[in-house]
C-alpha cells in the first residue's frame, strides 16, 4: 500500500517528462507532500519557494500567467488558510492554470495535531469561484485525477491525506471530473464518501449486509463539479444518504450533497465527519475511533438513524 | 522616441484624465494615482517593450501594478498608448465598463491582478522565472507602494527574488510617504527601505520619481540579464503630485474631486483629453 501523495508525486514525474509546461513548486514540505521524488528525478522542473506559502501561490500565478502549468503542494491547512487570499485573488479571480495539492488533510496527520489537520479545506476551496475540487480515495484514483486536473483549464485543488490507502480500483479505471464511482449497489440507503472514508464506507456496507441492510456506496471524488445525477439517483432509489468525510460536517462533502438534495431531490441525509470540533494529536486509528469515523461507527449510524432500512 | 517635454505633457494629460474620470464616476484613489503617473508615463512611452496592437505578444515586457488602487492612472496610460479608447476611463469602477477598480488579465495590456495589496511582487517572480525557463529576454516590472510594504508577503517575495537570481526582475517603489490613514512614518515607521532591500540582495537605485529625465536615465541603465541581482528602483514621490491641494495629503488617498475642485485641477494641469 502507498499513500495517495506518493502516487501524486509519481504521476507528476511522468507529467513533467511528457509535457514541457509542467512545473512543481514546493514550500519546504516536499519530504511530506510526495514531491521530493520530483525534486530528485526532474530537478529542472522543481522550484523550491521556502516556507512562504503566500509567495509560492503568487509565483505559481505568475508562472501560469506566462503559460506554465504549475503544481503547488503543501499541507492542506496552508494551501487553503495561510495562503487563501492569494489562492482567491491571484489564482481564482485571475482564473489561471494553477494546480494546488493539499496533503495531510484530515485526522491522518495524527501526531502533528489539530493545527496541522485540515478539516475545512473542502469547504474553503469549493467556495472559490472558478475552482475545481477533487478528493481521490486511492493511489490509482490519485494518478488518474492528477492527470485529469493537469488537462483541465483553470484552478484545481486536489486533496490528499497522509497514510497509505487500500487500492479499490484497477489502474485503467477512469475518473472524469464531475463524475463519481459506485463501488457497491444497494437499495436501503447510500453511503456517500470521499478520500479515506471510501474504504471505510465499503467495509461498513459489507457489515451492514450481515444486519440485513443493503447499502449503496458512492465515491464522490469530484466535489466541484459534483455528480448531481448520482446523488439524485441515491435519493430516489435508496432510503436515504449518509455522507462520510474526514472534514468538518459543515461545508464539505456533506454540505455539497445537502445542497444537491435540497434543490433537486429532498431526502434524508445524515452527515458524518468532525462534528464542528478540531482534531488533536494521536495515532490516527485512535483518532478515527475518538471522532467516530470508523466502519463500525458508520454501521451504527446507519442502524440508528435509518432504523427501517 | 518621445522628448522629455513630450513625456511631461503626456504625464499631465494622464493626470488630468485620471482625475476627470474619478470626478465623473465619483470615487477612486487620486493621491496614489498622481504619485505614480510620471513613472507610468516613462515606462509606457519610453521603456517598456510592448505592442498595443498585440497585447499578448509573448516577448513583451510585463508591467504589474501591485498598488492596484492606482489603476485609473495605469488605464489612462494604456489608453493613451493605444490599447483602448480613453473614453472607457469614464466608466472605470462602474457596472457598465470593462475597467474594474483594479487591474486584471481581461483588459488589453493587463498582465496581472491586483487590488489586494502585497501580492504582485510574488507574481512578478513567477513571470521572471518563466522568462528564464523559456529563454526569453522580456523583463518584468512591478510597481509597489511604500505603505503596501507593510504587507508581509512582500518580504517573502523580496527574499525569494535574489535567491532565484532574477536579474530580469525590476521592482519600482512609488515612495510617496503617505498611506490611507496617515503618513507611513505615523502608521509604521521602519527606517531605510534601501538598506532593507540591499540586505535582502537587491541592487538598489534611488531616483526622484517626478524627474522625467532622471527616470529615463535610470530605466535606460537597467541591466537585462537572465541571472543576477534583481533591481529595486526607489522612486521618491509626492502623493497627489501635480495638484496643489492634494499634495502630501492622506485625505486624498481615496475620494473624488467635486466640481469646484475639478475647475482648479483644470487650471493647475491645463486640461487633458476627457
Amino acid at each position: 500500500m502507498i499513500a495517495n501523495r506518493i502516487a501524486y508525486g509519481e504521476t507528476l514525474i511522468e507529467l513533467a517528462r511528457e509535457r514541457d509546461d509542467i512545473l512543481i513548486l514546493d514550500a519546504d514540505a516536499c519530504k511530506s507532500t510526495g514531491t521530493l521524488q520530483v525534486c530528485r528525478q526532474v530537478p529542472e522542473r522543481f522550484i523550491q519557494c521556502g516556507i512562504a506559502e503566500q509567495n509560492m501561490m503568487g509565483i505559481a500565478a505568475g508562472l501560469a500567467m506566462a503559460g506554465k502549468v504549475p503544481f503547488v503542494a503543501t499541507f492542506a491547512v496552508f494551501t487553503c488558510m495561510r495562503a487563501v487570499e492569494q489562492v482567491r485573488n491571484a489564482i481564482c479571480y485571475a482564473n489561471v492554470n494553477v494546480k494546488i495539492a493539499g496533503t495531510h488533510a484530515g485526522l491522518e496527520t495524527g501526531g502533528d495535531g489539530g493545527t496541522h489537520q485540515a478539516t475545512e479545506d473542502i469547504a474553503i476551496m469549493r467556495s472559490l469561484a472558478n475552482m475545481t475540487v477533487v478528493v481521490p480515495a486511492t493511489p490509482n484514483a490519485t494518478r488518474k485525477l492528477t492527470r485529469a486536473v493537469a488537462q483541465r483549464p483553470g484552478p484545481c485543488y486536489i486533496r490528499m491525506g497522509k497514510d497509505p490507502q487500500p487500492e479499490l480500483y484497477a489502474p485503467e479505471e477512469d475518473f472524469p471530473i464531475g463524475g463519481s464511482r459506485q463501488l457497491r449497489d444497494g437499495r436501503d440507503l447510500t453511503l456517500v464518501a470521499c478520500g479515506n472514508m471510501v474504504w471505510r464506507s465499503l467495509e461498513a456496507a459489507k457489515m451492514l449486509e450481515t444486519h440485513g441492510v443493503s447499502a449503496r456506496v458512492l465515491d464522490l471524488y469530484s466535489i466541484k463539479p459534483i455528480d448531481r445525477d448520482a446523488i439524485v439517483r441515491a435519493a430516489t432509489e435508496t432510503g436515504g444518504l449518509i455522507s462520510v468525510e474526514d472534514h468538518n460536517i459543515y461545508g464539505g462533502l456533506g454540505g455539497a450533497v445537502a445542497e444537491v438534495l435540497t434543490e433537486l431531490a429532498p431526502a434524508r441525509l445524515v452527515r458524518m465527519g468532525l462534528q464542528d470540533v478540531f482534531g488533536r494529536s494521536g495515532n490516527p486509528d485512535k483518532l478515527y475511533e475518538m471522532f467516530h469515523l470508523t466502519p463500525e461507527d458508520i454501521v451504527s449510524t446507519a442502524l440508528n438513524r435509518f432504523p427501517k432500512a | 522616441m518621445y522628448s522629455v517635454e513630450e513625456l511631461r505633457k503626456m504625464a499631465n494629460t494622464i493626470r488630468y484624465d485620471t482625475l476627470k474620470a474619478i470626478h465623473v464616476v465619483g470615487s477612486g484613489h487620486p493621491g496614489g494615482c498622481l504619485s505614480a503617473t510620471d513613472i507610468l508615463t516613462v515606462l509606457y512611452f519610453h521603456t517598456l517593450r510592448i505592442d498595443p496592437k498585440n497585447p499578448k505578444w509573448p516577448d513583451r515586457d510585463r508591467f504589474l501594478l501591485s498598488k492596484g488602487h492606482a489603476a485609473p492612472a495605469l488605464f489612462a496610460a494604456l489608453a493613451h498608448r493605444g490599447y483602448f479608447d480613453i473614453h472607457e476611463l469614464l466608466h472605470v469602477r462602474l457596472h457598465d465598463g470593462r475597467l474594474q477598480a483594479t487591474p486584471n488579465l481581461t483588459i488589453p495590456g493587463g498582465d496581472s491582478v491586483s487590488g489586494s495589496l502585497g501580492q504582485n511582487l510574488s507574481i512578478g517572480v513567477g513571470y521572471a522565472l518563466a522568462a528564464r525557463l523559456d529563454h526569453k529576454d522580456y523583463r518584468t516590472f512591478v510597481m509597489l507602494g511604500d505603505g503596501e510594504l507593510e504587507e508581509g508577503q512582500n518580504w517573502e517575495a523580496l527574499m525569494s527574488a535574489p535567491a532565484f537570481r532574477l536579474g530580469n526582475l525590476i521592482g519600482i517603489l512609488d515612495n510617496n510617504h503617505v498611506q490611507m490613514c496617515g503618513t507611513v512614518n505615523e502608521i509604521m515607521p521602519c527606517g531605510s527601505m534601501a538598506d532593507k532591500f540591499r540586505a535582502f540582495g537587491w541592487q538598489v537605485v534611488e531616483v526622484d520619481g517626478h524627474d522625467i529625465a532622471a527616470l529615463i536615465r535610470v530605466f535606460d541603465a537597467l541591466p537585462n540579464r537572465p541571472e543576477g541581482a534583481p533591481t529595486m528602483i526607489i522612486a521618491d514621490t509626492v502623493k497627489g503630485k501635480g495638484v496643489s491641494f492634494m499634495e502630501g495629503k492622506a485625505a486624498w488617498h481615496g475620494g473624488a474631486p467635486d466640481d469646484e475642485q475639478m475647475k482648479q485641477i483644470e487650471t493647475e494641469l491645463g486640461g487633458g483629453t476627457l
